[in-house]
């Protein structure tokens, strides 16, 4: 049996449902209405990644408890709970500014974990 | 002269922005809490600012972004001031830390937003104890105070809120049982379907509701039926094991200072007629964002509140004659409900399907007359669509025209 998965393509708004079939080393997608689909469908098979949001312990701040912050490049989507897990782990102090990495090399990923939002005090 | 916006959130920054940009002398930006932003802060996912920043971003990166532009621009910021009351001759009552104010601008434009529906709006049957909990409640509750919400959660409604919920709770190491919709199809964005749920394999249950909360002190589980015509059908019950109820049911505009003026409020948008400058019935009185209708994209936000924030410039003393638009058959609805003619440029309709529709064809009618037509591969309810006028069209409208916007749908080219 060929491994059947079902995906709703994010391209574009149209949102075309995505049958991908997976054999051996073919991949056959179904239901796509443009190439871009065909694309993106191969991508999710093949290799899907994700960026990760989420928000860190702030210290030292009088009006924030908490820092969003996200990966400043995608992760492999397999990888999505334990890079998860790992920010949650993270604590970082004011003052923070947008963009800064609060962690380097998440995971061992070659990924850096980076602010979201400016806090001075 | 002085323009006054009500409201800092992403469409009151960034109409704020634009009356400055058109050249009002003040700006004035009205906000209750103590910090502008609105719902942004809280929304530390991505999928903002493709189309006005041109590039993705999250929520706290888009609200402290516009910020800037706010500062940069030279726009007078009143934090921490509400208004009370606001009267049809477009003055204020603000009470502020330095007092209570009366301020009559010459524009004023409301950027209020919206509020969840609450349970009580929507009537589940079964006791009330703690743990059931609004989609943005429950996000404020996480991504501001770091509150943990629940660990067995169970989400009812499939609005974006709801399903960007199920992906933060199940990355902060909650488990998301499922997510029902009563309809048959989702209420969010497909994108969100598919990264927030079928990522992480939770189960969308299309046609089902709660039917019975169950527990005394804390939501102990909730019963899960198929809906048919609006009732449970037998045979379907499935209980799940939870401690934690989330609503995402829909956003209703806030209305409450549209209504203290006097004016009416329409029941599908469930906020007032605009014009496509997003000025209501009383001259020189704008609303923009969610406040007008409910948008599922900031970016959409932001450039409809951008057009009204130049208006209450340019359009100072511009003699008024305007057509209306109502929406018909699958069209759920449609913004602007009135057309402003003579303008330099033709207007963009935005409207909302009704119900998924394959290849489709939107047609702008005046009684049975076909004035404009444009074909659409697909359209979904849960994705607002533009219907740009062209210029020619725009110009055959003559002033008290009654139009309609319907659609028919073509046929699948499956």
């Amino acid at each position: 049996m060929p491994d059947c998965i079902e995906l709703i393509c994010i391209v574009c708004p149209v949102g075309c449902e995505l049958r991908v079939t997976v054999q051996g080393d073919d991949i056959v997608v179904a239901g796509n209405k443009c190439p871009k689909g065909e694309q993106y469908a191969v991508h999710e098979v093949v290799s899907p990644v994700r960026f990760v949001q989420s928000t860190v312990r702030l210290l030292g701040s009088k009006t924030e408890r908490r820092l969003p912050v996200k990966t400043d490049k995608p992760v492999p989507k397999d990888k999505v709970l334990q890079v998860a897990a790992a920010i949650r782990r993270l604590t970082c102090r004011v003052p923070v500014h947008l963009g800064e990495v609060i962690a380097e090399n998440i995971e061992g990923l070659e990924v850096n974990v980076v602010a979201t939002k400016t806090v001075t005090a | 002269m002085t323009v006054a916006v009500v409201g800092g959130g992403p469409a009151g920054m960034a109409a704020a922005i634009s009356a400055k940009k058109a050249g009002a002398l003040k700006v004035v930006l009205i906000e209750r809490a103590e910090r502008l932003g609105g719902v942004l802060p809280q929304c530390i996912h991505s999928g903002f600012g493709l189309s006005y920043f041109g590039q993705d971003l999250t929520g706290p990166e888009f609200a402290e972004l516009l910020g800037r532009e706010v500062e940069a621009i030279g726009v007078e910021v009143w934090l921490q001031s509400m208004v009370t009351e606001a009267y049809p001759d477009r003055s204020l009552l603000i009470s502020r830390a330095e007092g209570i104010s009366l301020l009559k601008p010459d524009a004023v434009i409301f950027a209020v937003g919206a509020r969840e529906r609450p349970r009580g709006a929507i009537a589940i049957p079964g006791s009330r104890p703690a743990g059931i909990y609004t989609a943005g409640t429950a996000q404020y509750m996480t991504n501001i105070q770091g509150y943990e919400v629940g660990k067995r959660i169970f989400i009812l409604g499939s609005g974006d809120i709801g399903l960007i919920m199920a992906r933060r709770f199940t990355l902060e190491g909650a488990k998301v049982e499922a997510v029902a919709e009563l309809m048959p199809f989702p209420g969010g964005l497909s994108r969100n379907v598919q990264q927030c749920l079928k990522d992480f394999g939770i189960p969308l249950l299309l046609s089902h509701s709660v039917i019975e909360v169950m527990g005394r002190e804390r939501v102990e589980a909730v019963k899960v039926a198929k809906i048919e015509n609006g009732m449970p059908v037998a045979g379907t019950e499935k209980v799940y094991e939870v401690d934690t109820l989330v609503l995402s049911v829909g956003l209703l505009p806030e209305v409450e200072l549209l209504r203290q003026m006097g004016l009416t409020i329409l029941p599908y948008t469930n906020s007032v007629t605009v014009n496509q400058f997003f000025e209501t019935e009383i001259p020189h009185v704008y609303v923009v964002g969610n406040g007008a209708g409910i948008w599922d994209l900031v970016d959409h936000v932001v450039v409809s509140a951008s057009t009204a924030g130049a208006a209450s410039v340019a359009n100072w003393g511009v003699e008024r004659s305007e057509a209306f638009v109502e929406p018909c058959r699958d069209v759920r609805l449609v913004i602007p409900q009135r057309i402003l003619l003579g303008a330099d440029e033709p207007p963009v309709l935005w409207f909302r399907a009704g119900k998924p529709l394959s290849v489709s064809k939107v047609t702008l009618l005046r009684g049975t007359e076909v004035l404009a037509s444009r074909g659409y591969l697909s359209l979904r309810p849960a994705e607002m669509a533009t219907f740009p006028l062209r210029k020619e069209h725009y110009e055959k409208l003559k002033p008290g025209d009654r139009l309609t916007l319907c659609v028919s749908e073509v046929g699948s080219d499956a």
